[in-house]
């Protein structure tokens, strides 16, 4: 009897403590949940889901705090790998938080500007080049089109251009649309 | 030699197809008039656009460089004709998409003048580096459709060995028969390319691989064969079976050998390209001149006389069709490529580019319009004709549920899109449509991942940075604070603020003054140059 008692309550601590080391040896600093659904957040960074940024929006989704449909630039496709991911069910997006629009980016028109920066202290990727009195203008390749930039310019010369289709980003539409080619069998 | 029947493989699947060549091969091969217009767009080629060179109202003469390679995998672009530089503006081109991209447009002077300073012609032997230089600057890309920038073909690496040059002149696919008129045609001018091909790989092997629909091709490589006799080159005549002309299906056929999958056949020791491409290099090398035109069939029932011409880059479909006799009242769709790989144009007017291998001009009879495709009935046709061996009937599934996960672990970026799955499937489901969408739905995805990735990065960069910076200013304050405190020791911070205000003003006359170095230095000399900067005036 005694025996047993020793033997369990050997164990027992032995496995605590191992557990006790495991916890602070392999600890995890980050939620992972937080930093899954970051990476399904198209990282637009326009906080039009009500938080500032990408990663508190995805902080108070996994605190359960924010809904998964309030992301406007993700869109549907976000909505769905959102819901696939939590395991809730899909739901169209909340028209209050805005609505999904085609890709845009920001373009200065440079013979307007200023140079006050103010559209360099809003945007949230950094991808406004200029300096106080200087030209600005937008580097178009890290532009996410958060549209950030365009209410602080005081005299209005940042417009928001829709990204055109090229060669190298057109897609074949979804079979249904059109008819394939097929020739005659031998 | 080609008859010994050495022995060939057999690749999985396959189709045999009725050829429809002989239309468009009882005519000589002839070039259609000189265009008022040629329509010379900067990408016909697989890797970065051509950077153009000239601009607007240039003068230019045949041959010289309009575009030029921009990055390694690029190809440039030479002037077809001598005339003037019209204009350097977005046009449509042949593409699926039947968008438009930016185009050189040179307008013809009628006069078609070489440039003068061609370069040197292969008098003394080029070796393997020059001769890859030659090609680059020839604008050489694989005109057997893909259009792969020819001099990164000719470059596998120093880590791989090459054993053999694989050339293909199977053509396989129904309808196109530009190949075959120019094995016909230019046979010698071909076996010589090959041998510098062979010369820029440094390999002493060449396997010549030819359909067997194509007798008269074989006999004229053979009597130019025996008429320069070359003991590395050895022509296979290959049985018709599309797609032989496949790259990895035609290496498989020659040599038993299997291309591993994403992979390259340098991987296994061997070079694959085109014999038109080999024609290319010997132009470049032997007569010093650059890519502008190429053989390319214009055939179907919707065009009066089915032949092959040689035809300038940048010519309008327009006029391949007026040179062939017009359309006729049978003509239904326009398609660029073959009626297996081929894409539907929407207008006649854009230019052949470097990949244009064929214009097929046809009738409602010669490519039926399919009906509403039924469901799948699993009956696994796709799969026993799939030549790559993949299961085309689960990549239909998973790309049809748009699972794009799985759809890569089938191998979907194996497919070839040759068509065979398509053309026996009893339900006419359109499953290459369904790949295509596949594909390049993925990478779009991928690019998207890409900006996330890269927008992720910046935004927690800029906050590092704020934070950062709002760190130092607060450090800055309190140190500037300390040493206030430090001075005026028992005075109160209002003191402290007007002892400051008094040592700005003192600053300033002291600048006001030609000579600062006499004034007595107060002891916070440097003026502050911002708000923030400047010490706390009032803390209650």
């Amino acid at each position: 009897m005694l025996s047993a008692i020793l033997m369990f309550s050997g164990l027992g601590a032995a496995f605590g403590l191992l557990l006790g080391y495991a916890a602070t040896r392999f600890r995890v600093d980050s939620d992972p949940v937080v930093d899954q659904i970051d990476k399904l957040l198209p990282q637009t960074q326009c906080g039009q889901c009500g938080f500032a940024g990408c990663h508190p929006y995805a902080e108070a989704m996994a605190n359960g705090d924010a809904d998964i449909n309030q992301c406007p630039p993700g869109g549907e496709a976000t909505i769905q790998a959102l819901a696939d991911l939590l395991g809730r069910d899909p739901k169209p997006l909340n028209p209050e938080h805005g609505e999904e629009k085609p890709k845009t980016v920001a373009v200065i028109d440079e013979q307007t500007c200023i140079g006050c920066t103010l559209c360099i202290q809003a945007c949230p990727v950094d991808a406004i080049l200029g300096a106080a009195k200087q030209m600005h203008t937008v580097i178009v390749s890290e532009c996410t089109g958060c549209d950030l930039c365009v209410e602080p310019c005081p005299v209005d010369c940042i417009d928001m251009v829709v990204v055109e289709q090229t060669v190298d980003t057109w897609q074949w539409p979804y079979p249904g649309t059109g008819s394939p080619i097929v020739p005659d069998a031998a | 030699m080609s008859d010994g029947d050495p022995t060939l493989w057999r690749f999985h699947g396959g189709l045999k197809l009725s050829g429809h060549k002989s239309e468009s091969t009882s005519l000589a091969v002839i070039e259609p008039p000189l265009p008022q217009r040629l329509i010379l767009p900067l990408q016909q080629h697989i890797g970065r656009p051509a950077e153009p060179c000239v601009s607007i109202g240039t003068r230019v003469m045949k041959g010289q460089l309009l575009a030029a390679a921009d990055g390694y995998v690029s190809a440039s672009v030479h002037a077809p004709t001598s005339g003037l530089v019209e204009a350097i503006e977005s046009r449509p081109i042949p593409h699926p998409s039947g968008l438009t991209a930016p185009c050189i447009v040179l307008r013809s002077d009628g006069e078609d003048q070489w440039i003068d300073d061609l370069p040197d012609q292969d008098s003394e032997p080029l070796d393997a580096i020059a001769l890859r230089h030659r090609v680059r600057a020839a604008g050489i890309v694989g005109l057997g459709g893909a259009a792969f920038p020819a001099s990164v073909k000719l470059n596998p690496g120093p880590e791989r060995k090459l054993d053999q040059l694989i050339l293909n002149g199977a053509e396989c696919e129904p309808y196109i028969s530009c190949d075959d008129m120019l094995m016909r045609e230019r046979a010698a001018d071909i076996l010589s390319g090959a041998g510098l091909l062979c010369r820029a790989l440094g390999v002493a092997r060449c396997l010549f691989g030819i359909e067997d629909n194509k007798p008269e091709a074989l006999a004229a490589l053979e009597a130019a064969l025996a008429a320069s006799p070359n003991p590395g080159v050895e022509l296979r005549r290959v049985p018709t079976i599309y797609p032989t002309g496949g790259e990895k299906q035609l290496i498989r056929v020659l040599t038993g050998k299997e291309v591993p999958a994403h992979g390259i056949p340098a991987e296994i020791g061997m070079v694959c390209h085109n014999v038109g491409t080999a024609l290319a290099v010997h132009e470049a090398v032997i007569l010093g001149r650059p890519l502008i035109s190429r053989y390319i069939t214009v055939t179907g029932q919707g065009v009066t006389t089915p032949r092959n011409l040689e035809v300038r880059f940048g010519t309008p479909v327009s006029e391949l069709v007026e040179a062939c006799g017009g359309y006729t009242e049978r003509a239904d769709r326009l398609i660029m490529g073959g009626p297996m790989m081929g894409f539907a144009l929407a207008t006649d007017e854009v230019p052949v580019v470097k990949g244009s291998n064929c214009i097929l001009v046809a009738s409602n009879q010669e490519l039926s319009q399919p009906g509403p495709a039924m469901p799948c009935i699993r009956c696994g046709a796709c799969t026993e004709v799939c030549p790559v061996g993949l299961l085309p009937q689960q990549l239909y599934w998973y790309a049809r549920a748009r699972d794009f996960d799985k759809v890569q672990d089938y191998s979907v970026f194996d497919c070839i899109e040759c068509g065979c799955c398509v053309t026996v499937c009893p339900s006419r489901i359109p499953l290459v449509q369904y790949y295509r969408y596949a594909k390049t739905a993925i990478w779009a995805q991928e690019r998207e991942k890409e900006k996330a990735d890269l927008a992720r990065q910046r935004h927690q960069f800029r906050l590092e940075r704020m934070e950062r910076e709002k760190n130092e200013r607060a450090a800055r304050m309190s140190k500037k604070r300390a040493a206030l405190e430090t001075t005026d020791t028992g005075t109160d911070s209002k003191k402290a603020a007007i002892e400051a205000a008094l040592a700005r003003a003192r600053a300033k006359k002291a600048d006001a003054r030609p000579d600062r170095s006499s004034t007595p230095a107060p002891k916070s000399a440097k003026i502050p140059e911002t708000v923030e900067d400047r010490p706390p005036a009032e803390k209650p």
